[in-house]
């Protein structure tokens, strides 16, 4: 109870239907001041409708939804003031500038004029768009429309940001930027719940996570937790010629765990040495070694079949 | 929260606050970066239908109804025009922000709500239409086409016409699948409109039963209200064409909130 009382965002049995599906089917959670908090799970989990719920733009069938203190979505409009949105779409407004889009969108929030020039130089700095502010919106990169949107979210300095996939798209150089940027944000305080399809990103991140699927939390914890709970340390991916008949013997005997997904195996074990061995010996098979990372954690949880 | 209670909240009036403004300051800003283009597509077609028609035509038709044919349909284009303008930037311009731009989903995430986002619009378009009507006031005065400062008095009239056009328009818009669903609302009710409603001869002239389809339709309340001031007369039956145009905005902002409120807000 403590935890849920010292919240900045609680959901206490929370559900939403749309016609004869149950897109969050009864889901508890509760975010810590301060935490970076990850929602997962394959596309139609419910993350994007949960996101919505405790924005107060939609109304739950069910539940009940505190986020900064204040009752959502009866004062949704009063905690939306004190928190920052990053959709999943590319929203900015095409037919301005870089600069004239934080100046429109904070007026979207009350701020007076100079309150939100004042903030312009800093805002651009944190985009590294400061050389941009006169630039219009189709000539930037990928990267910089997803530093300008985060730049949009904290034109009103929020005590919380929802990022729904904020790196979807992006090339790696222009992911890890944002990942420092988010974990400065972090530094400086404010309160991250993140959606993400990428497992490293929220590996990387978030102090705490929980997978959903079909509307309802299937696991939580930290990342490291998770991986430690659901699945071996060591995973070994193998595919090539007379799998078939090295997976039916010698792998069975020598990991916890077996998966076939497509034309690769994957083994999961406590101690890889006895399957490393035995595949150095066979010439015709290719191997990868790794640790178990949370993806492995979200397939064993979710499955392997495709989510449309 | 029951489904009584989501029924009550999609069907309850409109509640708009000052909030709207920052949406309304969002497209003027974007306007005028594309004022000039924008006023000359906006002028250019009514203007070549009021100068083609009243000249050509009206060269043809001396005496009609008592006054030359460039005034009567200069008097009818007014309105027209503002209604055009109003429809267009409700229909075209608030669907591309709304489901093109995704600009409405940008907004709703700060502390504004789809009531704000709605008179925002619907302000804007308001003012455009105004803007619209105003720029075939000032030829029309340019050609000395006005002899009487009662014409000012149509700077009134044009807000309402543009609003209860613009909120109209804004219903078409809430259930629209797409740009092409436009076409029906064009080919159904505002064609009709602009042949029926006094634009370019005198609703008298057809049979009765058109006649009396007319007195139901907005624009003839607007054409009612703003030709005897263009001629400088004091319009007959005022509250009952400003009533008229006050009911079909009232109806089409309510019905447009809540077909918002259903297709954005579930």
């Amino acid at each position: 109870m403590d935890r849920v009382n010292g919240a900045v965002l609680a959901a206490r049995g929370l559900r939403k239907r749309y016609g004869g599906t149950e897109v969050v089917a009864g889901i508890d959670f509760a975010i810590q001041p301060g935490e970076c908090f990850g929602l997962l799970g394959p596309n139609g989990a419910g993350k994007t409708t949960t996101l919505r719920l405790c924005l107060g733009q939609v109304a739950p069938d069910a539940g009940e939804i505190t986020v900064l203190g204040e009752p959502v979505p009866a004062r949704g409009r009063v905690a939306r003031a004190r928190i920052g949105v990053v959709p999943q779409m590319d929203n900015l407004d095409p037919d301005f500038t870089v600069e004239e889009n934080l100046i429109v969108y904070g007026r979207y929030f009350g701020l007076r004029e100079d309150a939100i020039r004042a903030r312009l130089p800093g805002l651009l700095a944190f985009a590294g768009l400061e050389q941009r502010a006169a630039t219009r919106i189709q000539t930037l990169s990928g990267g910089m429309k997803r530093r300008l949107t985060l730049a949009r979210a904290l034109v009103n300095d929020p005590d919380l940001l929802f990022l729904d996939e904020p790196t979807t798209g992006l090339d790696p150089q222009a992911r890890h930027v944002i990942w420092d940027r988010l974990r400065q944000l972090l530094a400086q305080g404010k309160t991250i719940l993140l959606t993400t399809h990428f497992m490293e990103e929220a590996e990387r991140l978030c102090g705490r996570l929980v997978i959903m699927d079909r509307g309802r939390i299937i696991t939580q914890g930290s990342p490291r937790e998770l991986i430690d709970t659901h699945v071996e340390p060591h995973v070994v991916e193998v595919h090539g010629d007379g799998l078939e008949e090295w997976a039916a013997q010698p792998a069975r005997a020598l990991a916890e765990r077996c998966e076939k997904s497509g034309d690769t195996l994957f083994c999961y074990v406590r101690d890889a040495a006895g399957l490393v061995a035995d595949l150095e010996s066979r010439p015709a098979l290719r191997y990868l070694h790794r640790p178990a990372s949370l993806e492995d954690v979200f397939l064993k949880l979710t499955g392997r079949e495709l989510r449309d | 929260m029951s489904r009584l209670t989501d029924m009550q909240a999609r069907f309850a009036l409109p509640r708009p606050s000052a909030r709207f403004v920052p949406v309304w300051r969002r497209n003027v800003l974007v306007w005028r970066k594309l004022a000039w283009p924008s006023m000359l597509g906006n002028l250019g077609e009514p203007l070549i239908y009021m100068l083609g028609l009243g000249y050509g035509l009206g060269s043809l038709l001396p005496e009609f109804t008592g006054m030359p044919y460039i005034v009567f349909i200069a008097s009818g284009m007014v309105c027209s025009s503002t209604m055009n303008s109003a429809t267009f930037e409700t229909l075209y311009s608030s669907f591309s922000r709304m489901h093109v731009q995704k600009t409405w989903d940008a907004i709703l995430n700060a502390p504004m709500s789809l009531d704000d986002v709605v008179l925002g619009e619907l302000a804007w378009a308001t003012t455009k239409a105004f803007l619209s009507g105003t720029a075939i006031l000032v030829v029309s005065t340019a050609l000395g086409l006005i002899g009487s400062p009662l014409a000012l008095a149509i700077l009134l009239v044009l807000p309402l016409i543009g609003f209860t056009f613009g909120a109209l328009g804004l219903v078409v818009t809430a259930v629209s699948p797409s740009y092409d669903f436009f076409m029906y609302y064009f080919t159904l009710f505002i064609t009709p409109m602009t042949i029926l409603c006094g634009v370019f001869f005198p609703v008298e002239q057809l049979p009765a039963f058109l006649q009396a389809a007319a007195q139901v339709l907005p624009l003839t309340h607007a054409v009612q209200l703003v030709r005897p001031l263009f001629l400088g007369e004091w319009p007959q039956q005022v509250a009952l064409h400003v009533i008229v145009l006050l009911a079909y905005a009232a109806a089409g902002l309510y019905a447009a909130t809540v077909l918002f409120r259903r297709r954005l807000l579930q």
